[in-house]
């Protein structure tokens, strides 16, 4: 079933890269065992992120909120109550899926810059309750160490955790964005007064979006529990956001495995950088405004091969002259 | 909590300065971020780095110049030009060749703006602690209904009033001023009439990064200037400027006041939580309105 949706190049590799990465942990070092999982955990909120702003079109400027959110109730069950583990792994995405339908709903009414400076808002009051609330969540240090069941506990066995249900998602992802339901939603990115006219509810679909997408971001969230043991307030923390927004840009937006390949880049860009020079946003800034002069349209989004042939042709060209 | 002995007339006539005295920081700083949102529609990401720089840079002068009233007054000037000054060489160098481009790019231009401000900040200025000293007049307290209240608190409530009528005889008196509204409704309609939009979308940003290290500068003496003060103001004059209306200068007066009040009487309330009294203001007012309580101008 899977070859019929799939197109058959992408097939082939995607099939490739999961084999090399299920015995990549046999072979590689374990600190890159744990970037990896670190780099997946990042892909699967840039993916999820990117459903709403690049296939969706909204201004998700606070994406981070949801990732939060899921990763501090889903942190908060298994350190400080004794519920079982896969309480807090069904809990963490639902409660970020319900607090992304609550600012959704808020946020649904307006239009573009509105949507995304309420969405920063709201986002930034959960930031402030979990930078305050000393008793629950432990304040600006967070909660570290947290009790992780044993079976998933161990670098090799978490990295398998999360690399199976990173696939899992990007599954569910494809399977959404090819449905009827993601047509639509590609449509009233490009077009939403005309989608209203043939009977679309625009708004109804953006919120359906905003609620799979914070879903996604919630199960990220867990993950990122499972794969460092503790919580803190800047996962919650707008700055976060507009990294993930870096991501999918560097990536390319309109494309679907972009954001992963700007997670990864920027992920093991943070890790090797970091560790040469403490001035690691500087160089982040300047990629940035590097990719917005230069490459809008993101790593995978830019057609170096169409490029590459119209310039060998015009050299070509110029040279019969 | 021992919060019923300590609310008496005195201790909430003093808070109430206290708020108001920050609401005018918070003022200055927001409308800046409101005029170049009203002008350019773009939020600037990076005016909490400017207001940053602007802290720093009023240090600096004020150490070279020797401390005293002379180094403070120059500082109150000069910091501010030198933020705009910045922020006009960002402008024309990098961010004038993106305004035809749609407005997330623009934003993301400002957010790769802050964090290569916000590091520079750091390796110029280094990390560590700093205050300034208000010059001798304003230094001290006067006393206000049996409360002592700082000199330095009362000038702030007088420059913030200043600030705001200056602002709107400029943006409604001035041709400029005048222009630089008219771009913000219709900017293609102000380009046809032979005006050149571009430079109009310059002066009024490095207007608003100048107000912007007006309140880094301004702020200084009352708190200890560091590395990471980008961050917390960023998001309050975010939060001011939309419950205000976006772009509207007195929505981003209105919203101050609720943010500073809300904030000092949170602290004579209930000190742990003081923080949350403003964001729960500011969410009770979207609630109600979500486009904010005056018209944005657009």
């Amino acid at each position: 079933m899977l070859l019929n949706i799939f197109p058959q190049k992408s097939f082939g590799v995607s099939v490739g890269l999961f084999i090399l990465l299920l015995i990549a942990p046999a072979i590689i070092p374990k600190f890159y065992t744990y970037i990896l999982a670190v780099i997946f955990v990042t892909a699967l909120l840039a993916m999820s992120l990117n459903l709403v702003v690049g296939h969706g079109g909204l201004f998700q400027f606070h994406h981070g909120v949801f990732y939060g959110v899921g990763a501090y109730v889903g942190g908060l069950i298994l350190a400080k109550t004794s519920l079982p583990w896969w309480v807090a792994f069904i809990a963490g995405p639902i409660a970020a899926a319900v607090t992304g339908f609550l600012i959704g709903l808020f946020c649904i009414r307006l239009n573009r810059l509105y949507f995304g400076m309420l969405q920063i808002s709201l986002g930034s009051l959960l930031w402030v309750i979990a930078f305050r609330w000393y008793d629950l969540t432990g304040g600006d240090d967070g909660i570290h160490g947290i009790p992780i069941p044993e079976f998933i506990s161990s670098s090799k066995s978490s990295y398998y955790l999360v690399l199976i249900i990173l696939c899992i998602c990007l599954i569910l992802l494809y399977l959404i964005l090819k449905s009827p339901f993601g047509s639509a939603l590609q449509a009233i990115r490009d077009n939403p007064e005309r989608c209203a006219a043939v009977g679309i509810n625009v708004r109804r679909h953006q919120l359906a979006a905003i609620v799979i997408a914070t879903f996604f971001a919630g199960v990220a969230g867990i993950l990122f529990v499972v794969v460092e043991g503790s919580i803190f307030p800047e996962l919650l923390f707008w700055v976060l956001s507009l990294e993930i927004f870096i991501m999918c840009l560097l990536g390319g937006w309109f494309t679907f495995a972009g954001p992963i390949l700007g997670a990864a880049v920027i992920v093991s860009l943070r890790t090797f950088v970091g560790t040469y020079t403490e001035y690691w946003t500087l160089i982040l800034g300047v990629i940035l405004i590097l990719l917005i002069f230069f490459l809008p349209e993101g790593l995978m989004g830019y057609n170096f091969l169409a490029k590459f042939r119209s310039w060998s042709k015009r050299a070509a060209a110029s040279s019969v002259d | 909590m021992e919060a019923g002995q300590g609310i008496t007339l005195a201790a909430i006539s003093s808070h109430l300065l206290v708020g108001l005295s920050r609401a005018m920081i918070l003022f200055i700083v927001s409308s800046g971020l409101s005029f170049v949102l009203g002008v350019l529609r773009v939020p600037n990401v990076a005016h909490g780095s400017l207001y940053m720089i602007g802290a720093f840079a009023a240090h600096s002068i004020a150490g070279a110049l020797g401390g005293g009233s002379l180094g403070f007054w120059s500082a109150l000037i000069l910091a501010p030009l030198f933020v705009a000054a910045i922020s006009l060489i960002a402008e024309r160098s990098l961010f004038c060749h993106l305004y035809e481009r749609e407005h997330l790019m623009l934003l993301l231009f400002t957010f790769a703006l802050m964090l290569i401000l916000g590091d520079l900040t750091k390796m110029t200025f280094g990390a560590d602690y700093r205050s300034i000293m208000a010059p001798e007049i304003l230094q001290g307290s006067i006393s206000i209904f049996g409360s002592p209240f700082p000199k330095y608190n009362l000038f702030l409530l007088i420059v913030g009033p200043v600030v705001a009528v200056g602002l709107w005889l400029f943006s409604n008196k001035t041709k400029i001023g005048k222009i630089a509204r008219a771009a913000a409704v219709d900017r293609e309609m102000v380009g046809a009439i032979g005006i050149n939009v571009s430079w109009v979308f310059a002066f009024a940003f490095v207007l608003g990064c100048f107000l912007g290290g007006l309140g880094g500068a301004l702020v200084s003496p009352t708190i200890s200037v560091t590395i990471g003060m980008d961050h917390n103001i960023i998001i309050e004059a975010f939060l001011i400027v939309t419950i205000g209306g976006l772009g509207n200068m007195w929505g981003a007066m209105v919203g101050s006041l609720i943010f500073g009040i809300t904030q000092s009487f949170g602290v004579l309330f209930w000190p742990q939580f003081a923080v949350v009294f403003p964001y729960a203001a500011v969410v009770i007012v979207l609630t109600l309105k979500p486009t904010g309580m005056l018209k944005s101008v657009w």
